[in-house]
């Protein structure tokens, strides 16, 4: 058993609330996943910007200053890149005006020993152990702007309760996923993707999702075609909802073992494992609501 | 079989009517309030928010209304009395139920009366997979579709829909009867359309009624077991 909440907001009055709208749904799936937490962010003043890209590294720790930081990665990048470094609650953020991939070599031999766990031009991922509304908390959660929020709470099956096993997992650019359920065939699909070149943060079941995800994406499907390509390849329990930059897309395996529940509003969509998650937010009386079909991708994009 | 009528106003003393507010109590409150109820006590919850739980093990001839949305196990266990809801129901509603109403006026979620030994469910809107699995006796009414595995093992009772059916209705059912109005998405094992005789109509008819319901018994079908699997042949064992 896990939790998730996500939420879409397609009013962009309702910015400011992301972070408090979110906490709220937060507060009430702790109870399917009191073991450790992540967040996933998107658009919040203050942890990205427009023309930069960030970096989330697992820990607040990385074994020097952030001032340490700023300057060796600024060393490493042109002179108008502009390298920042900061703390937030439990995860470490590095941005510069460059690519991704340039910032991830940069940070990469700076910090060999850090941990990416979210990268991109909008999104700032945080994960921790420990209860997830203390995790949400010493992360200021409750203050965050943003376009597109994304929490899970986790009760670990498939691998040990570390921080780098909590979700989202963000294996490519402003890309997050999140699982509730258990992958049966995870370790070859892991081979698979291995062969291919790609490399894995952990040995968590739901990485291989991302991984997939990612690799799937990266060849031209759609999101929508990457989910139903998971379908076919990936066996096992499994509510999903993956983020992008401008989307969100909800999917349950056929036989729909995991919980979800959707409201859709002129002002958001969001996405819950219960309804009691959904019952604080806005308007939801007067929100569309329903429980996600057996196998069918829904996707919804600002 | 037990007869149904159409459903009645509760004799209930608007004296004793009372609210339970969810906002300012716990369920825990709730739920040991309408076990300490008397017979024809009227009890109304407010701000229900998707809680669990809500209003189980009910054992006297109470009504409870619900003013909107529960969580897990509504009127789980429940011997006795009515419950409405004014809203969806999360998983397993009215699980094991065994006498009395249980009325969901929007949606209900998967394992809808799961292992219900008797009285009336009636979902208004969408039940989801899983509805009415091992139902040992309960009549079911869902307004809407079913989802997928529905009436899986079911040994007694009727499950009625008025819309369609998922995958797999019926599979390995022992000896409840199934009525569908819409189209059926597959049967499971062991699940066969069956003849709609004269006595499905009546009671077909008399379930409609009890969930206040318009329908035409004559555009169902029905459909229940072919009786090939429960009694273990070694025959059938590629079957199971």
């Amino acid at each position: 058993m896990c939790g998730i909440a996500a939420l879409q907001l397609r009013n962009p009055s309702l910015h400011p609330r992301m972070g408090s709208l979110l906490s709220s749904m937060l507060c009430q799936i702790v109870d399917r996943g009191p073991d450790s937490a992540g967040l996933a962010v998107y658009n919040t003043p203050g942890l990205v910007s427009a023309g930069t890209s960030t970096l989330s590294l697992l820990g607040k720790d990385q074994g020097m200053t952030t001032a340490a930081i700023t300057a060796g990665v600024a060393a490493l990048l042109p002179s108008d890149a502009a390298a920042a470094a900061k703390v937030v609650g439990d995860t470490t953020l590095v941005s510069a005006a460059v690519g991704t991939d340039l910032l991830v070599k940069a940070v990469s031999e700076i910090l060999p020993g850090s941990t990416i766990i979210g990268r991109g031009g909008h999104v700032a991922v945080m994960k921790s152990v420990g209860h997830p509304m203390e995790i949400a908390a010493e992360h200021g959660l409750e203050a965050m702007a943003g376009s597109q929020g994304l929490s899970h709470t986790r009760m670990a099956t498939e691998s040990a309760v570390t921080a780098g096993g909590s979700h989202p997992f963000s294996v490519a650019d402003d890309l997050c996923l999140v699982h509730n359920g258990s992958f049966s065939n995870h370790a070859t699909v892991r081979r698979g993707l291995k062969r291919e070149g790609v490399v894995f943060d952990s040995e968590n079941d739901t990485e291989v999702g991302a991984r997939y995800v990612a690799s799937r994406l990266k060849q031209g499907d759609t999101l929508e075609e990457a989910l139903v390509n998971l379908g076919r390849v990936l066996d096992g329990f499994y509510t999903l909802v993956v983020t992008t930059a401008d989307s969100m897309a909800v999917v349950r395996d056929p036989i729909a073992c995991k919980p979800a529940i959707i409201a859709e509003t002129d002002d958001y969509v969001a996405m819950a494992s219960e309804y009691r998650a959904l019952a604080g937010l806005p308007g939801i009386n007067n929100a569309r609501i329903f429980e996600p079909e057996p196998g069918k991708v829904y996707t919804w994009s600002l | 079989m037990v007869t149904l009528t159409a459903p009645e106003a509760p004799a209930v003393d608007v004296l004793k009517e009372t609210t339970v507010d969810l906002a300012a109590s716990t369920v825990r409150e709730l739920n040991q309030a309408i076990h300490n109820a008397e017979d024809g006590q009227a009890w109304t919850v407010t701000n229900p928010g998707g809680k669990h739980s809500l209003a189980v093990g009910i054992n006297a001839g109470i009504a409870v209304t619900i003013d909107g949305h529960a969580g897990y196990y509504a009127a789980g266990m429940h011997q006795k009395g009515d419950v409405t809801i004014n809203g969806n129901a999360g998983v397993g509603l009215a699980e094991n139920i065994m006498s009395g109403t249980v009325h969901v006026r929007g949606d209900a979620s998967q394992s809808a009366a799961a292992t219900g030994h008797g009285g009336l469910v009636v979902i208004d809107g969408n039940a989801g997979a899983r509805c009415g699995i091992s139902m040992k006796g309960v009549d079911i009414v869902v307004g809407g579709n079913i989802g997928h595995m529905s009436a899986f093992m079911a040994q007694a009772g009727r499950l009625v829909v008025c819309g369609d059916a998922g995958d797999a209705l019926g599979d390995s059912i022992y000896e409840a009867r199934i009525y569908v109005k819409g189209t059926v998405a597959s049967l499971g094992a062991d699940c066969i359309e069956k003849p709609l005789r004269e006595e499905h109509l009546t009671e077909l008819a008399e379930l409609l009624a009890a969930a206040g319901r318009t329908d035409n018994p004559a555009h169902f079908k029905r459909y229940g077991s072919a009786r090939n699997l429960y009694h273990f042949s070694v025959h059938n064992s590629t079957s199971y």
